[in-house]
């Protein structure tokens, strides 16, 4: 049976390759000088730049967290370069204006940013290395008052929006890698949704990494006003290098009372080769905070990067506020992942879901890692929590590490957790019914992440059953 | 404080064999390497040990020996003619013992087994409990001052019809001191036993308790361990159990804790042999301003064992209880089955639970799940039981007593389970523990 | 239709069939009896393909194919058919993906066209009828939460709906109600034709009350120890099976 299972897990990275593109790059290295030479470049106000340069001294007195279960080799942060954007400037006015060779890069990942071609249905904010090189449908959506833009351009045009919002979520002190990006962050998405607003289409930012020896630390702020509904869907892929790199991003909503957001990753970065050679460092911030009546929900296919380090999270600030985390997170090779979720209830009434799947393979260990904490005045709180594990081979390992702290006694808690191997018995029941050993496998696999990819938005339903080599068929809907 | 044990060390004269002094050199060295954890250290992430490490505790005081036979009697179970080794402050009380020799079972004071048992103790005695990890710096401490203690040896293929009573008793001339009493457990092959360890103080002494319990459980044996705290209630009380577990060998554990301010329990066993299993089980109460965190730990290393394991916490007042159950599956482990549960009754506003059921598996055949649920008493049962006419108070009783009766049935030995379940059932109907 | 000669099997060392020979010709249904442990089981596994059973000599014959050297999804592209003892269950696959993924496998090995989902529900809400089960049931994961009788209706359903050639009931009376073993009778004497052949294994008589054999075979530790018609079982259920064991073996 294993050889099924293997042609599924070992399916290549069909998006390794690379753009050769002239850059306008910073030299490798880190001090306030190239913090300065960042804002400089994307010709920042005054208080951009103050925020950075506190976010950079900060992260200079902070040392590289190291409590999760990966190890890798340390990263020197003097050899990484901060900052890297092709030198074709971004078009001004149709997005047919688009360097032919970046349009051509997206139209070979699958995302068309030609005017005539465009989703249907999706906005795209297409983000190469440290800039955003257009947005799709953007006049479409200010039309409904949607304001949605790459972050650099939100700080020349909303500025008081993002001043209000930025680190109102992640601080720029909340933890090393939050620091690292707060004080070099180059571009990203902002989104904000008006009052009462629905926004109209999917919104969605499509990150690649192109240039080597650089690192990415984007930033997306995605705020939905009073009563305002936004689903937002994130996707990366980079080329196959034999060197790590390091991505070191933020991603902080606001749900205001009533609103929802529902942020959606299919995380494909390089994961490196079959030796461990190679992949993304993938260190991620994500968190969120819900106000009165709010919902937010995260859902993530991790299936890429060497590392990934990721707990997307919801502070339920407000009364009767919702939580959720469906997460499939797939290993395989040298991978490790260590993400999970913290659902932190404040507000009285809230909610909270946790769903983790996690699948481990070949080498790789994935670990969940996920903390419901009920603070005392946080009453008739409620968390859900389900986590389970799959292991394919005897070499992966399969983690979990839930903490649940409650301080209310009205809280109910409850945390269920499995782990178990695609059964022979499973197998050998699909083929007696004639189907194929693949297809089976297949089949039980996605059933185990039924629950997860039945949150995805369509459009990356379908990708992550590619990702995947899974059918979806049957386990979504 | 750190230096008080060191300057002890030095202060006491090595004593017996050679092998055990140097271990005992190699604790207290570890020790002064590592020093006492912080809430930095996973392992004591939601317990602070700096309330223990802060005081000044002094080698405890021998007992007043005002203490008679009858006095025991509320600590004892089951029947009088049972065998129990007695100790007050830490040593041991052959007046309140009674040993007799019965067949194949061997049950004496560690000073006297390490006289007449030499070869047993080298093979065993320190051999069971860590004293590297940096977590685990209360077994090095122990290692190196432990002056008295308990011996169990049941023999090969023996079965030990009546349990053995391990009564740890202080009194008032406990107060300020520390003890590190050691408990060997052997159970050879194919035998079977029940051994009961208690920890009680008389009433208001604050003292520290530091106890660790080393056991062997050969080819075919099992092992019932019923681990009873019962503190004083300013008392500080820091226990570990350390298991090796040999092929088809069964250890089944249950931590009974309502007592002491500070208490820290750690129950680790390794499932070193095919076929074998563990049945970890336990059941706190607490109230007050109590702090009661257990850690369990249990390795499978070898394919086709169990594991099993329910704890229980039912916190009151502005206590604060702590769990962690970690279940390791190493690659060759196939066929592992493990199941744990966490469950948390919480009955005041106060009360506070941090619990983390923790799985590691690095085997692919295995099925492991675990649980945890926090809440307070169902709403739904209690107005059920109102509405037949039982009164709150009464309900409320009857409702968390029937939540801890679930996992005090799982004790087999009827005496024990009985006087569990009046220890329960007194905690709530708020007589004041007997001690 | 099959003809299986002097079979023999095993687990490990273990050897469980020691010799079986049996020819089940097209429209006949055969059953296999016998006490615990006599290798019931292992014959309907072994047909099937069970890759935990190791075939040491003997030749199966199916159709004029060595169905030994097929791979179990083939021998179900084939037409054989096997109704599990214990069903497995599937957790998140709908049953009626399941089925319909099964279903079109065994018409393309036939070079029939695929159904699409909307005829494939119009298929299978007409066998649903036939084991008594509700149309709800296509929805739910494969056997997951199913109650006993649930999981062996829903194995008939496959049976009703896969069409084989040569169906293999293991066991499928045991857990059930009366109730339910009259829905599970009735719809496999509705799927008995000319062109198909059935093997029933059984530990109990009472299932044949329903579904009439030709033929009863009586397995005891791993032969078939007497063979004869239908009134053999009737015999084994007043007489229990030590009188078979008991007596030398008659012609088979």
């Amino acid at each position: 049976m294993s050889s099924e299972i293997e042609l599924l897990v070992n399916k290549d990275y069909q998006y390794g390759f690379s753009t050769d593109i002239e850059a306008d790059a910073l030299p490798p290295g880190l001090n306030e000088g190239v913090v300065r030479a960042i804002s400089e470049r994307k010709r920042e106000p005054e208080w951009m730049l103050e925020w950075r340069l506190k976010a950079f001294r900060r992260w200079q007195q902070m040392t590289e967290p190291h409590w999760s279960n990966v190890n890798y080799p340390a990263i020197d942060y003097q050899a990484i370069s901060y900052y890297s954007a092709p030198r074709t400037a971004k078009p001004l006015g149709s997005l047919d204006e688009l360097d032919p060779k970046i349009r051509d890069t997206y139209d070979r990942l699958g995302i068309p940013l030609h005017e005539q071609k465009l989703l249907a249905g999706v906005a795209v904010d297409a983000v190469f290395d440290s800039v955003s090189v257009g947005t799709t449908y953007k006049e479409e959506l200010r039309k409904h008052g949607v304001i949605f833009c790459s972050f650099g351009e939100a700080v020349q045009e909303h500025p008081e929006l993002v001043r209000r919002y930025l680190g109102s979520v992640v601080p720029y002190s909340d933890n090393f890698f939050a620091a690292l990006n707060s004080a070099v962050f180059s571009d990203g998405s902002f989104v904000y949704v008006p009052k009462g607003v629905r926004c109209p289409m999917e919104l969605s930012t499509y990150f690649r990494i192109n240039a080597a020896d650089t690192g990415q630390f984007e930033r997306t702020l995605i705020v939905a006003d009073e009563g305002a509904y936004v689903s937002y869907l994130e996707g990366c892929t980079a080329p196959k290098r034999s060197t790590n790199q390091l991505h070191a991003a933020v991603v902080e909503l606001v749900a205001l009372d009533r609103a929802t957001v529902k942020y959606s990753t299919v995380q494909n970065w390089y994961a490196g080769d079959e030796e461990g050679r190679g992949g993304i460092f993938n260190f991620v911030t994500k968190r969120g905070k819900a106000f009165a009546g709010s919902k937010i929900s995260w859902t993530q296919v991790e299936t890429g990067s060497a590392i990934t380090w990721k707990y997307p999270s919801v502070i339920l600030q407000g009364d009767h506020a919702t939580g959720e985390f469906y997460s499939v997170a797939v290993v395989n090779n040298h991978q490790q992942a260590d993400t999970g979720t913290k659902m932190i209830h404040v507000g009285r009434n809230t909610k909270s879901t946790i769903v983790s799947k996690g699948i481990s393979a070949g080498r790789g260990n994935n670990s969940y890692r996920g903390q419901v904490k009920v603070l005392p005045k946080a009453a008739n709180a409620r968390n859900y929590t389900q986590c389970d594990s799959m292991l394919i081979g005897n070499r992966c390992g399969a983690h979990t590490f839930p903490y649940v702290e409650v301080q209310n006694n009205t809280a109910i808690v409850e945390h269920e957790a499995s782990t178990s191997k695609i059964g022979e018995d499973q197998i050998f029941y699909c083929k007696a019914r004639g189907l194929s050993g693949e297809q089976a496998v297949s089949m039980i696999v996605s059933g185990f992440c039924r629950e997860v990819f039945k949150e995805l938005p369509m459009e990356f339903a379908l990708e992550a059953q590619q990702l995947l080599g899974i059918t979806l068929e049957g386990s979504v809907g | 404080m750190g230096t008080a044990y060191a300057q002890q060390f030095a202060a006491q004269r090595p004593e017996g064999p050679a092998w055990l002094t140097a271990i005992r050199e190699r604790a207290i060295a570890r020790f002064r390497e590592v020093g006492y954890p912080t809430t930095r250290n996973e392992e004591w992430h939601f317990t602070s040990p700096a309330p223990i490490a802060e005081a000044d505790f002094v080698p405890m005081r021998a007992a007043t020996g005002t203490l008679s036979v009858e006095d025991l009697g509320p600590l004892l179970f089951g029947e009088p003619d049972w065998p129990r080794l007695v100790f007050v402050n830490g040593r041991f009380a052959p007046s309140l013992s009674r040993v007799d020799a019965r067949d194949g079972v061997k049950a004496m004071s560690l000073a006297v087994a390490l006289r007449e048992e030499p070869s047993l103790l080298e093979y065993h005695l320190t051999r069971r409990a860590d004293i590297v990890d940096p977590a685990q710096v209360f077994t090095a401490i122990n290692t190196a001052l432990m002056q008295d203690g308990a011996v169990v040896q049941v023999g090969r293929g023996i079965d030990a019809a009546t349990p053995i009573h391990l009564l740890f008793l202080s009194d008032a001339a406990a107060e300020d001191g520390v003890c590190h009493p050691r408990i060997l457990l052997v159970a050879e092959p194919g035998s079977r036993a029940t051994v009961i360890e208690q920890h009680a103080g008389a009433g208001g002494e604050r003292y520290f308790t530091n106890v660790v319990t080393e056991a062997w459980i050969g080819e075919g044996a099992t092992l019932h361990h019923l681990r009873l705290q019962r503190e004083s209630a300013r008392a500080f009380h820091v226990g570990t159990t350390a298991v090796h577990q040999e092929q088809d060998s069964h250890f089944v554990s249950f931590s009974f804790a309502t007592g002491a301010a500070l208490s820290r329990i750690n129950i680790h066993t390794g499932l070193h042999g095919r076929g074998g299993g563990a049945t970890l089980n336990g059941l706190y109460m607490l109230d007050g301003e109590q702090h009661c965190d257990h850690q369990t730990r249990i390795v499978h290393a070898q394919p086709d064992c169990y594991s099993r394991e329910v704890y229980k916490g039912i916190l009151d007042g502005a206590s604060h209880g702590v769990f962690n159950g970690k279940v390791y599956v190493h690659p060759e482990a196939q066929k592992t089955d493990g199941k744990q549960t966490n469950n948390t009754l919480l009955l005041s506003e106060r009360a506070r639970i941090d619990t983390k059921p923790q799985l590691e598996i690095f085997a692919d055949d295995v099925k492991c799940t675990h649980g945890a649920t926090v809440g307070r008493i169902d709403e739904t049962a209690l107005f059920y039981m109102k509405s037949r006419g039982i009164p709150d108070r009464e309900a409320r009783k009857l409702l968390t007593y029937a939540f801890a009766a679930e996992v005090l049935e799982t004790i087999p030995v009827d005496a024990l389970r009985d006087g569990l379940e009046r220890l329960t059932l007194e905690r709530f109907t708020g007589t004041p523990p007997r001690a | 239709m099959i003809h299986i000669s002097e079979l023999h099997a095993s687990v490990g060392e273990k050897e469980i069939l020691k010799g079986i020979s049996l020819e089940i010709a097209a429209g006949e249904i055969h059953a296999i009896m016998g006490p615990n442990g006599s290798g019931k089981s292992t014959l309907a596994q072994v047909l099937a393909g069970h890759p935990g059973y190791e075939v040491t000599a003997g030749t199966v014959t199916y159709n004029g194919q060595d169905l030994l050297a097929m791979d179990p999804e083939e021998r179900a592209q084939a037409g054989v058919f096997l109704a599990f003892q214990y069903p497995v269950e599937i957790p998140g696959v709908s049953n009626a993906y399941f089925l319909r993924s099964a279903y079109n496998e065994i018409r393309k090995a036939r070079g029939e066209a695929e159904a699409d989902p909307l005829e494939f529900l119009d298929i299978v809400s007409e066998r649903l009828k036939l084991v008594d089960l509700d149309e709800a049931m296509l929805n739910r994961s494969v056997n997951a939460g199913f109650s006993g009788g649930e999981k062996k209706r829903n194995e008939i359903l496959q049976l009703a709906v896969l069409d084989p050639r040569f169906a293999i009931l293991d066991e499928t009376d045991s857990g059930l109600d009366i109730d339910a073993l009259r829905i599970v009778a009735d719809g496999v004497n509705r799927l008995r034709r000319k062109d198909n052949a059935f093997l029933v294994v059984t530990h109990y008589q009472r299932l044949l009350n329903y579904i009439v054999p030709d033929r009863v075979h009586v397995l005891v530790d791993g032969r078939i120890a007497r063979s004869g018609g239908k009134e053999l079982a009737l015999e084994l259920e007043e007489r229990g099976y030590d009188w078979v064991t008991a007596e030398p073996v008659a012609g088979v």
